[in-house]
């Protein structure tokens, strides 16, 4: 019995790890850089849906439909300013400039909103529903809205030419660009959906936990969430998310919650030693 | 670039840290200056100057596995939190002097990177990246919850002063020599070892680790080598910390911190012991002058929230180390060194 209820909570947590963790796939499919402030960008999602709803008082629809669009904006922004000066450079510059931009974002969000706990307006169903297992609705509602995100991405990648596009860059940029797709709008496309699925995760996780800085460290949760699914792989992001979400509820069930919060970390390093590469992630054989 | 008229008649010279006349009267100068100031500055400045020399520490050695071998490391403010209770708890609970206890703490703090650099023999690059980001958040969180008896848990741990014979090491001043001393040793032990084989191979190793394999070098090896000198440079500046501070908590750093080490050491320069020093006194300069600025600016504008100066600060560093990346990716020492090769060609310009 407890072992279903864990099971249950845990999968559902998961789903919203995984969304963030498919942006970060996104972006490291396309443009090969990882991104070390998807968290920070989450919050600061988080924040504008709040600034919206609550500071400007604009209807909860439109606030959260603002907020994504304008995240997606500040994703196209961060690729254009920052990360596309650093094309060709070494692997770590990028990554120090994603760090540097978490850095940034951090003391823009403490800046102007300072270090409250703010609540976002209720806008899904509260409570619990009970079927011999209790099912907190601020954790069901959330993972339906994922899976549907993830269904809708699964058609956009298969059907659309724009998706196919994108897949097609995240090949090879060279002869992505060879067939005529344009390298540049696909790598700013996909940081405004990456920025624009963090927000939603934002949103998704502010309504259950409250908006506030701390929120960013999902986003270094989401890392072992990335590595286990596969760096390179969008149906591995689903199944790390939730995997690294069952072993979270599952060792806060029956061990601590101190164990819980480095459990994704030590899952981590497991990955590391045993299969580096992920679950899904495509194997690059190169033995030094 | 050497400027017109001195060459390097023989090997030695050509290896020597301080190759002419000029460089040994300025080294010593400047190391009589050093060890003079006390004379000239205040405690507050001297206990700036002592974070400063602890930062360097760490900072030297992420450029040695970072900046010289190529492995980024995201975990160093573990290392020197591992290196800060290693010193603290055999100094109290073991009773040890500090001065057997500091490189104690560094050989086991070393140890404890080795074990952290193990994954190195499979994966490299980004994942090698993501186990140090693991010690990051898994060492504190474990210092705060297993055998508190010992570590005092998230009390924390106050930790003795260290003595010299009968002078107590407590006051800003002779912490300053403490610390002073042990950052001018640890430069010349890293200047020495970039510039003979260890370095080399290191180089070797993150300019291509094929073709540093293929020569020879036991990649693996000197990776394992390479992590253990950085913890071990680690657990020296965190034994410097315990007990300059003396009370420590497994939180005195975090993420944040290790990121702020790899800012330093590409802003310094990647792959210079000269960037290791510049870049957290840049660094570390630009922090206190934005904390100055702010705190005279929360002074004048009484009515602005309290965490702005906080906030400010955060995004400056942000965008000096984004301003870096992109228009001065090699970081001050290249300034350096192109400021150097034109002054010693004057008046010619090529």
């Amino acid at each position: 019995m407890n072992i279903l209820q864990f099971a249950v909570s845990g999968l559902l947590i998961g789903g919203v790890y995984a969304l963030i963790a498919l942006g970060i796939v996104l972006v490291f499919k396309a443009t090969g850089v990882f991104n070390f402030a998807a968290g920070h960008i989450m919050a600061l999602g988080a924040f504008l849906a709040y600034l919206l709803m609550v500071q400007v008082g604009v209807p909860i629809w439109a606030g959260i439909v603002i907020a994504v669009l304008v995240a997606a904006l500040i994703g196209i922004l961060v690729e254009r300013l920052a990360l596309r000066r650093l094309i060709g450079q070494a692997h770590m510059s990028a990554l120090m400039a994603t760090l540097a931009l978490a850095y940034f974002l951090q003391g823009l969000m403490l800046a102007v909103w300072e270090s409250k706990v703010l609540t976002l307006p209720k806008f899904l169903p509260t409570g619990s529903v009970t079927t011999g297992l209790v099912i907190d609705a601020e954790l069901l509602w959330p993972f339906v809205i994922v899976m549907i995100l993830f269904g809708a991405f699964a058609i956009f990648f298969a059907r659309t030419k724009v998706g196919l596009g994108m897949r097609a860059t995240a090949e090879d940029h060279q002869l992505a660009q060879l067939k005529g797709i344009n390298v540049k709008f696909v790598f700013a496309l996909t940081w405004a959906l990456a920025a624009a699925l963090s927000t939603i995760a934002g949103i998704l996780l502010g309504h259950r936990l409250g908006v506030s800085i701390p929120l960013v460290f999902v986003g270094f949760k989401v890392i072992p969430v990335v590595l286990l699914g596969g760096l390179n792989s969008i149906a591995g992001a689903i199944v790390g998310g939730l995997i690294v979400g069952l072993v979270e509820s599952f060792v806060a069930g029956f061990f601590n919650a101190w164990l819980a919060s480095i459990a994704p970390f030590i899952v981590l390093l497991i990955v590391m030693l045993i299969r580096p590469e992920g679950i899904f992630g495509q194997k690059r054989i190169e033995r030094v | 670039m050497q400027p017109c008229g001195t060459f390097n008649v023989d090997y030695a010279r050509d290896m020597a840290i301080l190759r002419t006349r000029t460089q040994w009267v300025l080294t010593i100068g400047g190391l009589v200056l050093l060890f003079t100031l006390p004379l000239y500055l205040s405690d507050h400045l001297l206990g700036m100057i002592n974070m400063l020399g602890i930062m360097i520490v760490a900072v030297l050695g992420l450029m040695i596995l970072t900046g010289y071998a190529g492995q980024i490391n995201l975990g160093q403010a573990a290392f020197v939190t591992v290196g800060a209770y290693a010193s603290a708890l055999m100094t109290t609970r073991l009773g040890m002097p500090f001065w057997i206890a500091m490189p104690l703490a560094g050989l086991s703090t070393g140890l404890v990177g080795f074990i952290f650099g193990l994954p190195s023999l499979r994966v490299k690059g980004f994942y090698l990246a993501m186990t140090t980001l693991a010690a990051q958040f898994i060492i504190p969180t474990l210092i705060a919850h297993v055998r508190t008896d010992i570590t005092g848990g998230g009390r924390g741990l106050t930790v003795p002063t260290p003595h010299l014979g009968d002078i107590v090491l407590n006051s800003q001043t002779a912490m300053f020599f403490v610390i002073v001393t042990v950052v001018v040793l640890l430069t010349f032990i890293a200047k020495s070892l970039v510039r003979g084989p260890i370095g080399r191979a290191f180089v070797a190793i993150r300019d291509n680790d094929l073709a540093a394999e293929a020569m020879g070098i036991n990649v693996f090896r000197y990776k394992l080598l390479a992590f253990f000198v950085c913890s071990f440079y680690a657990g020296i500046a965190g034994s410097l910390y315990a007990h300059w501070m003396r009370f420590i908590n497994y939180d005195i750093l975090t993420i944040m911190d290790s990121i702020w080490y790899l800012g330093m050491m590409i802003i310094g320069g990647m792959g210079s012991i000269t960037g290791a020093i510049v870049g957290p006194i840049f660094v570390y300069a630009l922090d206190q002058g934005l904390t100055w600025g702010a705190n005279q600016m929360g002074g004048t504008f009484a009515t602005l929230p309290a965490t702005l100066p906080a906030a400010i600060h955060v995004m400056v560093f942000g965008i000096v180390i984004l301003l870096f990346l992109a228009f001065e990716p090699r970081g001050l020492n290249h300034r350096w060194e192109v400021f150097k090769a034109a002054y010693r060609l004057t008046p010619f310009s090529y």
